[in-house]
C-alpha cells in the first residue's frame, strides 16, 4: 500500500474536539484529532477503553448523544462537505446512502420483530424506486454475497433465529444495500464473536472492500485484528492520536512508547515463546476528567521526561507514512 | 511425577430446558459430555474453546456450583458431591474461583474491606485485628493500596477490580484456583499485568490453577498443559509446548489458524479459514461434533464419536484421522 | 468503549447521580415539595393553628372560607376546617407508613424467598399472588376490614395486607435478576450460607425498585384509607381523617361546598405528590426505565 498518499481522500477530520458534560465535570473524550480515510482503504482506530475511538466514529455518524456530548470544534469533511454543518435530514440521508455502521452486538441494531429479509429489502425500497419483490430478490443476492447459506430461506428468519456471526453478516448486507456504500464504520465488529467466526467476518469485510471499492473505518482494541485487516492504523490513547502509520511500518517499527507497550502486552507476541512473564504497561488509564494538556501517557511511560506533563508533543515524521507524537523519541532503546 | 489433586472421570453435566410447546419433549443441553482428565499438583491447566463448548460449566461443576448428571470429581481422593456440610466448607476453603466480569462478581453494595473480610468471617475468623492484618497483607500482595479498603468496587478500574477478585480468592490460603475467563474483560495492557500477577502468585505459593479462557494466546502463555474443548467434549489435550508445535485435531488447527497474528506480513496468503458456525449445543451434529466444519471429514466421522486416544505420551486426540 | 466509560461514571455515585438527575426532573421536585410540606404539617400541627381539631362551636357552623379567621371556613359542627386538615395529615402519614410497613415486611420476606428458592415454592406463592391480585383491590380491603371490624388500626392492617402481593412481585422480580449476577456465585463459592446470600448480598441490591414501590404505596394507602373511612370502615368520628371528613359532609355539597372540597383537595395533592416523586425516582433508579 505504498500509494496511500496519492489516493483520493474520502473523509477527513480536522481538529476535532469532543467532550461530555457530566455532573462530575467535563470528560474530554477526543482532542485535536486529525485523520483521513482514503478511498478503498481500511483505516483502523486502535486503543483501549476510553481512548476515544468510538466517540470518533460516532462523531462522523453524528450519533453523539447531545447532551451530554458536545462537539466543541473541528470539521468532518466527506466528499467536500462538512458533515458537522449539515442538518438532521441531510445527515440521515447520508447515513442511509453512503455511510453505514455495524456494531459489536448486531442484535441491538436489528429490529427483533421484523424478518431480516424485510429489514434489508426496506433499505433497497427507501432509496430506490423498486417493488418489494425486486427488493427481496436483491436481498437474496446480497445475503449470498455475504455468504449466508440458504439465503432464500434465511430471509424469512427473525434476528434471534440467527447466530451471532450470521447476524453480523446480515448487518453487513444491510450496509451494502445502501445505494452507494462509500464508508463502512465497523465498531468492534468481531469482539462478541468466537475466534473462528471472527476470522470469517474479517475475511468477508476484506473481500467485500475490494469487490465494492468501499472504505472501512475499523474500530478495535485488538492488535491482531488490526494486523489482519488494516491498511493504515491510528493508535489512540486517552482521546489523543499518538501514532499513525501504514500497517506494515507500524508493526515493523512501532515508535510510540504506548504502541510498543500495547504490542509487548500481547501474549501472542512472537517473542514470548519461552518467556516467563509479559512486559506489561504499568499503571492504569488516567481519569479523563482530570487530565491536563500534557501527554496523557506520561504517568505510565518508561521514557517520560520533564517536557511530557506540560504540552502535548508535536508530530514527528519518521517515515513516508508514519508519524509519532512523542517528546522523547530519542530516549527509546532500539526495539526488536 | 507429581500427584493428582483433581481427578475427573466420565463427568456429565446436562441441563434440561423448559419445553417450548406443551407436550413436546424437553430439550437437553449436554454442556459437559463425558469428560475425563486429571490435574496435577502445581500445574496450570488451560482449558480453551469457543462459546458453548462447556468450559465455564465445567469450572462451575468442579466448584460444586452446578449439579452433575453423572461421573465423578474427586478432589484429593474424595468425591466432592459426597461431601457433607462441614467437609464442603473445608473444600470451599481450599478451592477458590476468580470470575470473568469484575463488574458483576463483586457485590456493588459492599466495601472492599467487607468483601475481603467475608470469606474469613464465613470460615469462623472473628478477631478484628487479625482479619484486618490479613486484608492489608493480601491487598498489598495483589497490588492494591490497603488504604482503599473503605471504597466501593465501582470506585476502581476494571483491572483493579479484578485484583480485588483475586485478593478475595486468596483470603483463605487456597491451594487450587479456578480462573474462569479471569482476564477476558480487561484491556490488553491491564490483562498483561493481571496475567503476571497470577503467575507470580503461582510461583510464590505453588497454587494449582485451572485457567479457562476463549483466548488461545492467553491460555498458551499461561498454561503448562492445555485442554481443547468443542461442544462439551475434549478434542485434544497435551503439554503446552507439544500442543503449540504439533496440534493434530482439525479443530485445534482451525483455532490456531483463526487466531489473528500480530504481524501483518503474509496475511494475504494465509490458509483458508474454517467455514461454518459453531453448532448449537442443544443439537450437536451426529458422530464427531466437528465433522460439518471439518475439511477432512470421512463417513465414519458422521456416524461415531471418536474416542480420546493417546497418540504420544501425554498427548491425546479424539479424531478418526489418527485411529 | 466510551459507553463503558460513561457507565463507570454513572455507577460511580449512584445516589449522587440520582439526585443530580432528579434535579432536572420538575414533576419529581414538585412531588418532593408537596410531600415535604405534608410532613412538616404533620409534625408541627399544633403550632400551625390556634384552633383545636375537635372542639365544636355550633354558633359558627358552616362559616364560609376566606372571610373570617377560619381561613378555610368551618364544618357543620363549627370546627375549623384548616385545623382538621392539618391534623388529618398526621393520621394520613401514620396510615401511609404503617400500612406500607406491613406490606414491605411481608412482601420483602416472601418475595425474597420466592425468588431465591424458586421451584415449587415459587410456583405456589406466585399462584397465591395471582389469586389475590385477581380480587378488586378495594373489595379485598373491605373484606379484610369486615372480618376484623371497622377501625382505623384495622383499616391500616387491611390496606397493608391487600398491598402485599404487589410487593412480592416487585421484590421477586429484582431478586431473580440479581441472583444471576456473578457476585452471588462468587460468594456462594466462598461458602456463604443461603441466608447470608439472601439478606446480605441480594437484598441490598434490590432496594431501588422496592423504594419506588414503597413511595407509590404510601400515596395509595392514603387514598385507600380515605376510601375506607368514607365507607365508614376506617376512622370513626370525630377523628379528623380526610376521607371521613368528606363522608360526613357529603350532604352539604350544594349548601357548603368547602366542607367537602378542601379535604378532597388535601387527599388529591398528597397522593399526587407521592406519585410524582415515585415516578421521578423510578426514572433515575431503575436502569430499565432509562432510555
Amino acid at each position: 500500500m505504498k500509494d496511500t498518499n496519492t489516493r483520493e481522500t474520502l473523509l477527513s477530520m480536522e481538529n476535532v474536539n469532543v467532550s461530555f458534560k457530566t455532573h462530575r465535570g467535563t470528560v474530554r473524550a477526543v482532542r485535536n484529532l486529525n485523520l483521513k480515510i482514503n478511498k478503498g482503504d481500511t483505516l483502523a482506530l486502535v486503543g483501549e477503553s476510553g481512548c476515544g475511538k468510538s466517540v470518533t466514529a460516532h462523531t462522523i455518524n453524528q450519533l453523539i448523544p447531545m447532551p451530554p456530548g458536545v462537539i466543541e470544534s473541528g470539521k468532518v469533511i466527506f466528499e467536500g462537505r462538512d458533515l458537522l454543518k449539515l442538518n438532521i435530514k441531510e445527515v440521515a440521508k447520508l447515513r442511509g446512502e453512503k455511510i453505514s455502521m455495524i456494531f459489536q452486538e448486531p442484535m441491538t441494531s436489528l429490529n427483533p420483530v421484523f424478518k431480516i429479509g424485510d429489514q434489508i429489502a426496506e433499505v433497497f425500497m427507501t432509496h430506490r424506486q423498486i417493488s418489494r419483490k425486486e427488493a427481496l430478490k436483491r436481498t437474496v443476492d446480497l445475503l449470498n454475497l455475504v455468504k449466508i447459506p440458504a439465503a432464500e430461506k434465511r430471509i424469512n428468519d427473525y434476528p434471534h433465529q440467527l447466530s451471532g456471526g450470521m447476524r453480523q453478516r446480515a448487518m453487513i448486507a444491510m450496509a451494502l444495500a445502501s445505494p452507494e456504500p462509500g464508508l463502512l464504520i465497523a465498531d468492534e465488529p468481531t469482539t462478541a464473536l468466537d475466534v473462528t467466526i471472527q476470522a470469517q467476518i474479517l475475511r468477508l469485510i476484506s473481500d467485500l472492500k475490494k469487490d465494492v471499492n468501499m472504505s472501512v473505518l475499523l474500530i478495535t482494541h485488538d492488535m491482531g485484528v488490526v494486523a489482519e485487516t488494516a491498511d493504515r492504523v491510528v493508535v489512540m490513547y486517552a482521546g489523543r492520536k499518538v501514532e499513525e502509520a501504514d500497517v506494515y511500518s507500524l508493526f515493523d517499527n512501532p515508535k510510540h512508547p504506548y504502541t510498543l507497550g500495547l504490542l509487548n502486552s500481547l501474549p501472542s507476541n512472537e517473542k514470548y515463546h519461552n518467556a516467563e512473564r509479559l512486559e506489561a504497561i504499568k499503571g492504569t488509564i488516567p481519569d479523563l476528567l482530570t487530565i491536563g494538556d500534557g501527554c496523557p501517557f506520561e504517568n505510565r511511560c518508561p521514557d517520560a521526561g520533564p517536557k511530557c506533563s506540560g504540552t502535548f508533543p508535536e508530530e514527528t515524521k519518521i517515515g513516508e507514512d508514519h508519524s509519532v507524537w512523542c517528546h522523547y523519541l530519542e530516549n527509546q532503546e532500539p526495539s526488536k | 511425577m507429581k500427584e493428582n489433586v483433581l481427578e475427573v472421570k466420565n463427568l456429565k453435566t446436562y441441563f434440561t430446558l423448559k419445553s417450548e410447546r406443551i407436550g413436546s419433549e424437553p430439550e437437553v443441553v449436554k454442556a459437559v459430555n463425558d469428560l475425563s482428565f486429571e490435574v496435577k499438583k502445581g500445574e496450570i491447566l488451560g482449558i480453551v474453546g469457543e462459546s458453548g463448548c462447556g468450559k465455564s460449566t465445567l469450572g462451575k461443576t468442579i466448584m460444586r456450583l452446578n449439579h452433575k448428571t453423572e461421573g465423578t470429581i474427586s478432589y484429593k481422593g474424595s468425591e466432592i458431591f459426597d461431601l457433607d456440610k462441614n467437609e464442603l466448607k473445608d473444600f470451599r476453603k481450599e478451592m477458590q474461583m476468580v470470575f470473568q466480569d469484575p463488574f458483576s462478581s463483586l457485590n456493588p453494595r459492599k466495601k472492599v474491606g467487607d468483601l475481603l473480610a467475608q470469606p474469613l468471617k464465613i470460615h469462623g475468623m472473628t478477631d478484628k485485628k487479625e482479619i484486618d492484618e490479613k486484608i492489608n497483607a493480601i491487598m498489598r500482595e495483589v497490588g492494591i493500596n490497603p488504604a482503599y479498603k473503605g471504597r466501593f468496587p465501582h470506585q476502581f478500574s476494571g483491572g483493579q477490580r479484578q485484583r480485588i477478585g483475586i485478593a478475595r480468592a486468596l483470603m483463605l490460603n487456597p491451594e487450587f484456583i479456578i480462573c474462569d475467563e479471569a482476564v477476558s474483560a480487561l484491556d490488553v495492557s491491564i490483562q498483561a499485568q493481571v496475567i503476571n500477577l497470577l503467575l507470580d502468585l503461582h510461583d510464590k505459593y505453588g497454587f494449582t490453577y485451572i485457567f479457562i479462557a476463549h483466548d488461545l494466546a492467553v491460555v498458551e502463555f499461561i498454561s503448562t498443559r492445555i485442554l481443547v474443548m468443542y461442544l462439551g467434549k475434549i478434542v485434544e489435550t497435551a503439554d503446552k509446548d507439544v500442543l503449540v508445535k504439533t496440534h493434530m485435531h482439525p479443530y485445534t488447527k482451525a483455532l490456531f489458524n483463526a487466531f489473528p497474528a500480530t504481524d501483518p506480513q503474509g496475511r494475504e496468503n494465509k490458509e483458508q479459514v474454517v467455514m461454518g458456525d459453531v453448532p448449537s449445543p442443544i443439537k450437536p451434529p451426529s458422530g464427531c461434533h466437528f465433522h460439518p466444519r471439518c475439511p477432512h471429514a470421512k463417513d465414519i466421522c458422521r456416524e461415531k464419536y471418536p474416542e480420546l486416544k493417546e497418540v504420544e505420551p501425554g498427548h491425546k486426540v479424539a479424531c478418526w484421522l489418527y485411529e | 468503549m466510551e459507553n463503558t466509560e460513561q457507565n463507570k461514571l454513572e455507577k460511580n455515585s449512584l445516589l449522587k447521580e440520582a439526585l443530580f438527575q432528579l434535579k432536572g426532573n420538575k414533576p419529581a421536585i414538585i412531588g418532593f415539595i408537596i410531600i415535604a410540606a405534608f410532613i412538616i404539617m404533620a409534625i408541627f400541627a399544633p403550632y400551625l393553628t390556634p384552633f383545636s381539631p375537635t372542639d365544636q362551636d355550633i354558633s359558627i357552623r358552616k362559616t364560609a372560607p376566606f372571610v373570617t379567621e377560619h381561613l378555610l371556613g368551618t364544618d357543620d359542627l363549627g370546627r375549623d376546617l384548616l385545623t382538621r386538615i392539618i391534623f388529618g395529615s398526621r393520621i394520613s402519614l401514620i396510615i401511609g407508613t404503617i400500612s406500607v410497613g406491613i406490606s414491605l415486611t411481608f412482601g420483602i420476606l416472601i418475595g425474597l424467598l420466592s425468588g431465591y428458592i424458586g421451584g415449587w415454592f415459587d410456583n405456589i406463592v406466585q399462584r397465591l399472588v395471582d389469586i389475590m391480585l385477581a380480587f378488586p383491590y378495594i373489595l379485598l380491603t373491605i373484606v379484610i376490614v369486615a372480618l376484623l371490624g371497622p377501625s382505623l388500626v384495622n383499616a391500616m392492617i387491611a390496606i397493608g395486607i391487600s398491598q402485599i402481593p404487589s410487593y412480592i412481585r416487585v421484590v421477586r422480580a429484582s431478586v431473580l435478576a440479581e441472583k444471576e449476577n456473578d457476585y452471588v456465585t462468587a460468594e456462594r463459592s466462598l461458602g456463604a450460607s443461603d441466608r447470608e446470600l439472601m439478606f446480605k448480598s441480594i437484598l441490598p441490591n434490590c432496594i431501588a425498585p422496592i423504594f419506588v414501590q414503597a413511595t407509590l404505596g404510601i400515596g395509595n394507602a392514603i387514598l385507600s384509607s380515605a376510601a375506607l373511612s368514607f365507607l365508614g370502615l376506617g376512622a370513626q368520628p370525630p377523628t379528623p381523617e380526610w376521607g371521613l371528613m368528606i363522608a360526613s359532609s357529603r350532604e352539604f355539597v350544594t349548601s357548603a361546598w368547602w366542607i367537602v372540597t378542601f379535604p378532597g383537595i388535601a387527599v388529591f395533592l398528597t397522593v399526587l405528590g407521592f406519585n410524582l416523586l415515585a415516578d421521578g425516582l423510578r426514572d433515575v433508579l431503575d436502569p430499565r426505565m432509562k432510555s
